[in-house]
């Protein structure tokens, strides 16, 4: 009778001992990560700048993903709306699909879809990018060289995800708009005056901003994310996979979770300077 | 005796508060020499190198290089300092995506600002002649250049700042017998070819390091075993370094 008391004691100390294992590992790796891309940051106000190094890497980050995001909007708008439409059917309200795509797009899935496909998109390639050049030792042929090299390699790609992100939302909104147009107007004949009814009035620059600030703080974490994870690769080629795919992963759940409490945030920063959300 | 380049010091490192992989480690190397830190694998050769560097900061005691003491420098002192050498890694970590001629200006655009850019390329180009690299090869990519040339701009990327001291990390391991000759020779053609240049190569395969080096540290267990020109290895008593030499010799 007691042995087994004393065994389910254990049983919960071990528990709790791993529990707390894993959250001071985890504490100890999210505060590395943030010293790593703060450090980096603080660099970048040293000369040399490396204002090249940010243009190429926007162009990567942005230009490189206008295609894939074009795509995506057109086909989350063209399906989103739909089920709008279905639902608001039922209850006659078909005049209101419009503003409802519009600021669920504008606030929610704009940001988060464009953070997660340019997060596995760019992220991944910053990662494994990183990760063969630690494993090749070009890294190590940086510092060497005298060449620091988080003012080099981290902070411009930090810089390009940051500002690539917003205009990345910005089509990534439209396209999506434009193909719930095209789903209401054209494929179920929506009066297009129905559609845009209240649009205009609903939707507010507002709603577009709320949209570029998550973008640019998810724009920020996977950047900081996927290129801590590729400078820290250890293990030639099988470490350069297990960065970029370490990467990727915490990249895309970290996007979900911030989102949540990123509309929370905003919501209380619009109570207090008394507007409705 | 002549002037020392770099200075270690009852040097020891641990990396995980338990072993120590450098223990009490006490190496001088003369400036101009050519010196060989030899060792069989894991005996601590590159965290040494690395320590030297200013890569790894020891647990405790002195490395002084050049006369300059490394515990009292600050990062971006050390990466400073830096400019002072020129290291030929074992895969010659080219950077791949740049061409043979921009991997060699590469240093050159980071620390002197002041060169034209047609001054770099000609300085660049110079650097490639000297290790014998044909021109025609400049503007291609690491991979499309053998093992061979990528060594040799490994090498001219090294010295392009004009380095006081030069680092080689294993420069012939994994290379076939042709290529490490030519290798074991452009080590020796390159330090000759300036004087007071001070070459320090890190390498297990024994017989070369006897062949092409002035000085030779035998590294065990994170101490210098035995330090000297390569005569003295034939001639010690040690029984540890005889079987050593004997071992090393025979494998090569
Ligand atoms: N960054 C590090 N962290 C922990 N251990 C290391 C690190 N670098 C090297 N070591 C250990 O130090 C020892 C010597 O390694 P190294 O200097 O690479 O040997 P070698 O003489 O073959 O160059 C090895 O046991 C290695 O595992
Ligand atoms: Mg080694």
């Amino acid at each position: 009778m007691s042995d087994r008391r004393v065994s389910w004691i254990d049983r919960i100390n071990g528990l709790i001992e791993l529990f707390e294992n894993t959250m001071t590992g985890f504490v100890s790796e999210v505060g590395s990560m943030v010293v790593f891309a703060t450090d980096a940051l603080r660099l970048s106000f040293k000369p040399p700048l490396r204002y090249l190094e940010v243009i190429k890497h926007f162009e990567f980050v942005g230009n490189g993903s206008v295609m894939i995001i074009c795509l995506t909007g057109a086909f989350t708008g063209l399906a989103v709306s739909y089920q709008i439409y279905l639902g608001f059917k039922m209850v006659n309200a078909v005049n209101l699909v419009g503003p409802t795509v519009a600021l669920g797009i504008t606030r929610e899935l704009g940001p988060v879809l464009t953070g997660l496909i340019v997060a596995a998109r760019a992220g991944g390639a910053m990662a494994a990018r990183l990760g063969t050049m630690r494993v090749n030792e070009q890294i190590d042929a940086l510092d060497v060289m005298g060449v620091n090299t988080k003012q080099y390699l981290i902070a411009p790609r930090i810089y390009a995800a940051v500002a690539a992100m917003p205009l990345l939302t910005a089509i990534f909104d439209a396209m999506a708009m434009l193909g719930a147009w095209f789903l209401c107007v054209k494929l179920v004949e929506l009066d297009p005056a129905v559609f845009w009814d209240k649009v205009q009035n609903t939707l507010k620059v507002r709603h577009l901003f709320e949209g570029f600030f998550k973008s640019t703080v998810f724009g920020a974490f996977f950047a900081a994310i996927c290129t801590y994870r590729g400078f820290h690769t250890s293990g030639g080629a099988k470490g350069v996979g297990e960065a970029t795919n370490r990467g990727v992963v915490q990249s895309m759940v970290m996007i979900i979770v911030l989102d949540y409490f990123l509309t929370n945030m905003i919501r209380i920063f619009y109570l207090a300077i008394g507007a409705t959300p | 005796m002549s002037e020392i380049a770099i200075h270690l010091e009852d040097v020891r490192k641990t990396f995980d508060e338990k072993e120590y992989v450098v223990n009490g480690l006490n190496l001088d190397i003369p400036k101009g020499s050519l010196t060989a830190i030899i060792g069989f694998s894991g005996t601590g050769k590159s965290v040494i190198l690395k320590h030297i560097l200013g890569l790894y900061r020891p647990t405790s005691g002195r490395i002084e290089v050049l006369g300059e003491d490394l515990n009292k420098m600050d990062n971006d002192q050390l990466t400073d300092f830096r400019k002072n050498f020129g290291v030929l890694f074992q895969g010659s970590a080219l950077f791949d995506d740049m061409t043979v001629l921009e991997n060699v200006c590469f240093p050159l655009s980071e620390h002197r600002r002041e060169l034209s850019e047609g001054q770099m390329v000609e300085i660049a180009s110079r650097k490639l002649q000297q290790v014998g690299l044909d021109s025609k090869h400049f503007d291609k990519l690491p991979s499309q250049i053998s093992g061979g040339m990528q060594k040799r701009t490994g090498l001219a990327r090294a010295l392009a700042l004009d380095p006081e001291i030069l680092f080689y990390d294993e420069p012939t391991t994994g290379l076939d017998p042709i290529l490490t000759e030519m290798v074991d020779n452009l080590i020796v053609e390159t330090h000759h070819h300036r004087t007071g240049i001070t070459s320090v190569m890190v390498s297990h395969d024994l017989e070369a390091a006897f062949r092409i080096a002035d000085f030779v540290a035998m590294l065990n267990a994170g101490q210098v075993l035995l330090f000297g020109k390569p005569e003295v290895f034939f001639e010690t008593d040690n029984e540890l370094v005889r079987r050593f030499v004997a071992k090393g010799m025979k494998k090569t």
